[in-house]
Formats: structure tokens, sequence, C-alpha cells
């Protein structure tokens, strides 16, 4: 590297949420037209890295350089001003407005102003798409008509309408195929050409090698590697710095050889065109199996339709035998399905209410007579579950939103405990959860899944998925690549399939 | 807030604060502070009545009427108040009060008497909520947008049943039920009915599944769905719900005008949801009382009696209404967030 000076220094970079120090002193170094690739899992700070950068989120500490000067990033207005722009994953458009309207949004060229010059914003976002090699999109078109993949071009038209010196892109790959890689990493090589500098953010190695000059790997909020070479750096060099941990989870230990009944979950040719292959699995009573894969991978759409919230195009689900009505959640439930849901506070808490009602909400025809409930054996059934599962404070009258990430997913779990479910369904149970909460949730499933529960766990920690499951399946894009006992597979052959380009066999 | 929105009467300004704030910050309990700041203004509200016009505000058939226009839109807004726990709205209330109450005094159904003018405004408004509740849960339709077409198409349809005439009621029975005579302990009988209503609106929302997956569907309503409730059918009964309430309210108010006309219950739905907004009922579902919602009819109607007796006209009662309605969302908002 010519010794330029840096565009962009962040040092020692500080970041903490309500029980999670999500950034603990991050370096990071982007010179003028190079491609700077940030590594790491789910969870290690990189979307919180890059909001500092964006100006969404304030460190608690550390300094940001920008061009030799020190700069505070007060906004994402404020960092647009001084050319740094962000594409994230979840495009942030507005698909009701036409293309040249989004890429404007904000920053109308107008006339007296207040009157928007459709012509002249129209004009100038084709020159842009012109620009990224997408003169086919009509900058009149409603975005909410194109493809994700067009709509990421918009994303990025959109940046570069501001006076842009740096890039940042959040798994811009993750939504496109092949093809449209390939004219992203045209325009990516554009960019650098005029000097622009690209943060690129991946779980793909291949495309770092590809595009990437150097890595900066992040892991439990630290930059553990800085500034490698991108395409020299060995695969199991960067896995090894990804995945050796500082925090070592305490597992429960698997118990030894035993003969278990007969599946209670079984999944035939299971399919949901679109989003995974047909997948065949079976869950007995007292095992626990995981399905390891990446975001996009699938994983969390299989659970989903598993319990009926998403309807399946092919295949069955067949509990104890029978059959489920598809796409019926509550044909699931009755069958004695249970799910624990990625989103916990979107999709299973009603965080107004207590966690007597957020427990008892599945079961509540055994506390009613005739529709008129029973509070006080329901408050008494509650308080029971909450005590099985050590949930804090026991006291189940509290506002469930009072209590912390692993107390609400006891609190899910307890729901499906007092529902006396059969299959329990876990989708990323420690997501959001305290590390050291972890280790207790991590028994509480054991221990459940030891009293006869069958469980199917789901996590993009591979870490966890290893040490708690009996059995795993890799997912990648959509499909079944391996299947292995847990206690045969370690983290970087899990991640190596996870991440590599072709499907292993 | 401390300039008073009319001229002062003496010291009237100064009693509607003090009971307001006294209680305020004392009492930890949320839902509590906002019972009884709801009741501290009725308070208020019945002092300023009786410094007023204290002969006239304070005579027992003034306190008699109030109760019973009361009760016509307390009825309705029991049912709105479901509706708006479960995050809908129905805006055809009204327009079902009136269809219902025309429905039920033409000619041909008064020949049925007085159970078959019970019947008819019930059914009827049992079917419209029918009709909302389909729309909105199996059509998946947005409620505002079903229930404006109800709205619409009830009223629409009430015009055509009464040509514009008013329908008066010759049913003996029911002209009774109005009567002094049929007073129990001075309580008119539709006051009563008022209160069965509210009776039965708390318990079932307080004290039975019905009501408990009600908060839950407008609480989070995937969560629901994936806890294995059938949000959908859900939906359909609270529809079902706010329509009979119609029905009853229609039966009410057919009792206290003798007569039916398209005209009837025009606003009610507005009147309704600023009631329950005013009790605590959020907008967004999830949270509300059926004892606020009905303190909030007990508050607007109090003003609307006073302002009569003061000679203030409508237009005053209306900015007065409204001023209370954005005073009591800002003093919820600033609870919520202690």
């Amino acid at each position: 590297m010519a010794p330029e000076p840096p565009l962009l220094t962040m040092s020692g970079i500080t970041k903490s949420f309500p029980g999670v120090r999500a950034l603990d002193g991050v370096d990071l170094e982007v010179l003028p037209g190079e491609v700077h690739c940030l590594l790491g899992q789910n969870g290690a700070g990189k979307s919180t890295l890059i909001k500092v950068l964006a100006g969404a989120h304030q460190p608690d500490d550390g300094t940001i350089g920008w061009r030799g000067e020190s700069v505070v990033l007060r906004s994402p207005i404020a960092a647009m001003r001084l050319g740094i722009a962000t594409i994230y994953q979840e495009l942030d458009l507005v698909e009701g407005l036409s293309v040249a309207e989004n890429v404007h949004l904000g920053h109308e060229p107008t006339a007296a102003g207040f009157v928007v010059r459709g012509k002249e914003a129209r004009t100038a976002t084709a020159a842009l798409l012109r620009r990224l090699g997408h003169p086919e999109i009509d900058p009149a078109r409603l975005v909410g008509d194109l493809s994700a993949a067009q709509q990421q071009i918009v994303s990025m038209a959109r940046a570069l309408s501001h006076d842009v010196r740096l890039i940042v892109m959040d798994e811009p790959s993750a939504a496109l195929d092949p093809d449209e890689v390939d004219n992203l990493f045209r325009i990516v090589d554009g960019l650098t050409a005029d000097g622009v500098a690209v943060v690129y953010i991946s779980h793909r190695l291949e495309e770092i090698r590809r595009i990437g000059d150097r890595v900066t790997v992040l892991k439990d909020g630290r930059a553990v590697a800085r500034n490698l070479p991108a395409k020299t750096t060995p695969t199991s060099e960067v896995v090894a710095l990804m995945t050796g941990r500082n925090v070592e989870y305490v597992f429960p230990a698997r118990p030894g050889h035993r003969d278990l009944p007969e599946p209670v979950l079984t999944v035939e040719g299971l399919t949901r065109r679109g989003e995974f292959a047909p997948l065949d699995l079976a869950v007995r009573p007292g095992e626990i199996v995981g399905l390891a894969g990446l975001v996009g991978s699938g994983r969390s759409e299989v659970l989903e339709t598993i319990y009926g919230a998403r309807k399946s195009t092919a295949g069955r689900v067949l509990v104890d035998g029978r059959p489920l009505r598809p796409g019926s959640v509550r044909a699931a439930v009755r069958a004695g399905l249970g799910l624990a849901p990625e989103e916990r506070k979107a999709q299973a808490l009603l965080m107004l209410e207590s966690v007597t009602n957020n427990v008892s909400v599945s079961s509540m025809s055994r506390f009613s007579r005739g529709g008129w409930l029973d509070r006080g054996a329901e408050r008494e059934a509650a308080r029971g579950a909450v005590r099985e599962l050590s949930l804090r404070p026991d006291d189940p009258a509290v506002p469930v939103r009072t209590l912390s990430g692993g107390n609400q997913q006891k609190a899910v779990l307890a729901r499906w405990l007092l529902r006396g479910c059969k299959v329990l369904l876990l989708d990323e149970p420690t997501r959001g959860v305290d590390v050291g909460a972890r280790a207790e949730l991590y028994a509480v499933v054991r221990r459940l899944a030891d009293e006869g529960l069958a469980v199917l766990l789901v996590s993009s920690e591979v870490p966890e998925v290893l040490g708690l499951a009996d059995r795993v399946l890799v997912l990648r894009e959509g499909r079944v690549v391996h299947t292995a006992p847990a206690a045969e597979l370690d983290e970087h052959r899990v991640l190596d399939l996870v991440m590599e380009g072709t499907p292993a066999s | 807030m401390t300039q008073p929105v009319s001229p002062p009467r003496d010291g009237g300004e100064k009693l509607m604060a003090a009971p307001a704030a006294t209680p305020w910050r004392a009492v930890t309990a949320r839902a509590d502070v906002r019972t009884l700041s709801l009741l501290g203004v009725l308070a208020a509200l019945v002092l300023i009545g009786g410094i007023t016009k204290p002969d006239e505000f304070l005579d027992t058939r003034n306190l008699q009427l109030v109760l019973t226009q009361a009760s016509v839109i307390g009825v309705v807004t029991v049912g709105m108040t479901f509706v708006i726990i479960s995050g809908g709205i129905d805006l055809s209330v009204g327009a079902i009060v009136a269809l219902a109450s025309v429905w039920a005094t033409t000619v041909a159904t008064q020949e049925y008497g007085f159970l078959g003018i019970l019947f008819t405004a019930v059914i009827v408004g049992v079917g419209c909520g029918l009709v909302n509740g389909v729309l909105i849960a199996y059509g998946a339709m947005v409620p505002f947008i079903a229930t404006l077409a109800m709205l619409a198409s009830a009223r629409g349809l009430a015009l055509q049943i009464t040509d514009g005439k008013t329908q008066v009621v010759t049913v003996d029975g029911i002209l009774d039920l109005g009567e002094r005579d049929s007073y129990v302990l001075g309580v008119p009988p539709l006051v009563l009915v008022f209160a069965a209503v509210t009776v039965a609106g708390w318990l079932v929302l307080n004290r039975t599944t019905f009501g408990r997956r009600t908060v839950a569907v407008g609480g989070n309503a995937e969560a629901a769905r994936l806890a294995g409730i059938d949000v959908r059918r859900q939906r359909l009964y609270l529809y079902l719900l706010s329509g009979l309430c119609c029905g009853i309210a229609a039966f009410l108010l057919i009792v206290l005008s003798g007569s039916g006309q398209n005209t009837n219950g025009n606003l009610y739905e507005l009147d309704a949801i600023a009631a329950a907004i005013i009790g605590g009922t959020l907008l967004s579902g999830g949270r509300g009382t059926i004892v606020g919602s009905v303190l909030g009819v007990l508050i607007f109607t109090t003003i609307t009696n006073i302002f009569a007796l003061n000679n203030l006209q409508t237009d005053v009662q209306q900015i007065a209404k409204g001023a209370i309605i954005v005073a009591a969302v800002l003093v919820q908002r600033r609870t919520a967030r202690d």
C-alpha cells in the first residue's frame, strides 16, 4: 500500500446498550479508493459499528477522524454532509415514491425553495443510473414496482447523489443472484477507480477475495485483526479469528447413548418455493436437533413453516404420525407444537401485559369454564411455570417489558411448558440475551429435553448449535448440505459449509 | 394551562385545577391515577355546574336527564372500547343506530309490539356488525374503510326506509318505559340498561377469555396468532359486539324520543371514540378500560348539559370538547412516560 493518509480513522469506539457491550474499543482505518471488508459473526458488532459511522448511533467513547480532522457524527445528515453514505441491508426506500424522488429525498432540487424541479431530478437520476450501468431503470417509475436488485441500485444512486467519499454496504449481495452480484462488483470497481472508498460487509469469503483490499475482523465487539490483506490471508486464519472466542459458554452435558422413542415430529419433503428446498427431518422426544446456517439460509422460514405460520407449497409435517393442516398455527398448537420466535418482542410477547397473561395466553381454556377465567388458578399455574424455569423476578404479576432478555425468553418457554407442548421450536433462543444468562437458558432447554420434550433449534451462532444440539443439519441457501451428530462437527467445519460458495457434499 | 379557555366565573377555574392536581403524583398505580383524574374532572364539572346554575343543574330531573342522555352514547361507547382495544375502529356506530332505530319503528315492525321493536333493533345492529366483521376479519379489509362503507350505506338505507320522515312510535309499552312512573327508585330504566351494559362490559373485558384475547389481539396481533389465538374469529366477534351495542342503543333512543329517525346517532362515532380516548384507551390497541370510557361519556354529557344550562351555543361546546381531548391525551402521554 502506498503511504496515503487514511480517509477515515475510527479509534477506541465503544458503545453499550442496556446489558450488552456491543463495541469495546474498536479501531478501523479506511484508505481512499480501497474496498475495506468487515468480517464477523452475527452479534460481533458490525451493524453497530456501521451505525456509528452513519451517525445513527452515538459512541460512548472513542474518536472519529475524517480526512485528518476529528469529527463528531451527530446525525445521519451530518455523516452524509461529510460524504459518508450507508446502504443498509433492509433498503430504506419509500416504495410509493418514484426512483428520482427517492434518490433526491431530503435534498430535492427546488425552485423558489420548495417547488420540486422534477425534470431536473429525473435527468440527474438518469445520469447516476447510467454511471451505475443500469440505464434501463426509468427514473419516473415507482420504487415499489422494482425488483430487489434494482432497488439496491436505486439505493446506490441515492448514495452517489451526494458528493460521496465513502460508501458503507451492509451485505449488499444477500438478496442478489450471481449475475447481479457481478454487476455489483463492476460498480464497486468503478467507484474505487474514482477514489471512493467502500466498506463492504459480507459473510461470503469468496466475495471478499474477489473485490476486497483489506479486512478487519470483529469478534464480540472487538477488532481482533486489522488490515489483513484480503486476497492472500488463508481462509483457515480468517475463520479462526472469527470464531476464537473470549467468552466460552457453558453448555450442559449431553446425555450418553440412549434408546429414544419414535420421532414425535416428522417433516417430509417440506418446501416453500423461493425459500427452501424439500426438507426431511425427524425429532425424537428427548432430542435436541439443531439447524445451522447464516441469515438468508432459510432457517427461520423452515421453523415458521413447520409451525404453520407460513404455508408450505409441498410436503407435510406429522406430529405423532398425524399430518398437520398446512398453514394453520392453531392446528400446530393443538397437536403440541410451540414456537419461541426469533423476534421475541414483535412475535411472541404482549409487551403491555403481565408475565402471567403472557404465560397463560396459549392455555386459557385450562383456566376457564364457559369463557370465565379462574384467575386464581391461572396465577398459580403461571407462578409454577415461572418457578420451574427460575424466571426472575419470580412474581408473575410484573409487566413482561420490565424483564431482561433472558427472562423474557423464559416467559415464552413458560408459555409452552404450561401448555404441555411436545415439540419446542426455538428460533435464535439467545438473541438479545446476556452472555451470563445464556448458560442458564441452555441448561433449561436441556432439562426440558431430558424430561421428554423434542426440541428443534435454529441459530446463526454456530457454537450454540454445536454445544446444545444432539444432531445438526447445516443449511445453506435453503438446502441441507450436511447432517451429522453435533459431537462429530466443529465450528470451522460448519462455517466452511455455510460460507463457501459451493455446497459441500 | 393557567389561562382559562372561557372567561373565569367566580373561581370556577381554580376548582377545576385543584382536584386534578392533588391525587396526581400522590397515587402510584398508573391506572388508578388515570381513573382518579377522570373522577376529579367530573367532580370539578359537577361543582362548576352547581355553582353556575345551582338550582337547575343539581335538580333531580336534570341529573336524570344527564344520565339518560349519557345512556345511549354510553352503550355505544362500551362496544367501541372493545373494538379500539383490539386495535380496530368502528366508524359505522352512528349509522347503525340510525338504521336500527328506523327499521324497528316502521309501521310493519310496530305491529309486533314491544318485543318486535326490541328484537328488530338488536338484530339489525348485530347484522350490520356481522357484515363489518366478515369484511374486516375474513375479507382482510382495513377497519377504517369497511366501517366507513357501512356508515355510508346504513345511513342511505335508513333514509330510504323513512323517506326522511319521523316514524312516531305508537306502542304503549315503549312509551311507558320513558315515563316517570317506570323509574326504579328514581332511576330511569334507560340508565339501568346502561349500567347493566357497563357491568357486563367490565366483566367480559376483565374476567373472561374473550376479554383477554381482545387485549392480546390489540397489543400484538402477530404474537397472538403465534400463541394459537384465532385472531380473525376474535375480530369478527368484536364487530358483532359493537353492532349489538348499537342495536341496544337504538332501542334506548326509540324509548327516549318515542320515534325513529334517519338522522339519529349523528356523529356518535366521533363521540364514542373521543370518550374512549379520554378514558385512557390506546387508539393503537392493547390497552383500555370500560370504567375510563364510561367516565369519558359522563364528562362529555355533563359539559353539554352545563353549557346548555348557561345558554352557551353548541359551537362553544365543540371547542371545549376538542380542548379536553387534547388535554387528556397530553396528560396520558406524560403518565405513560413515567
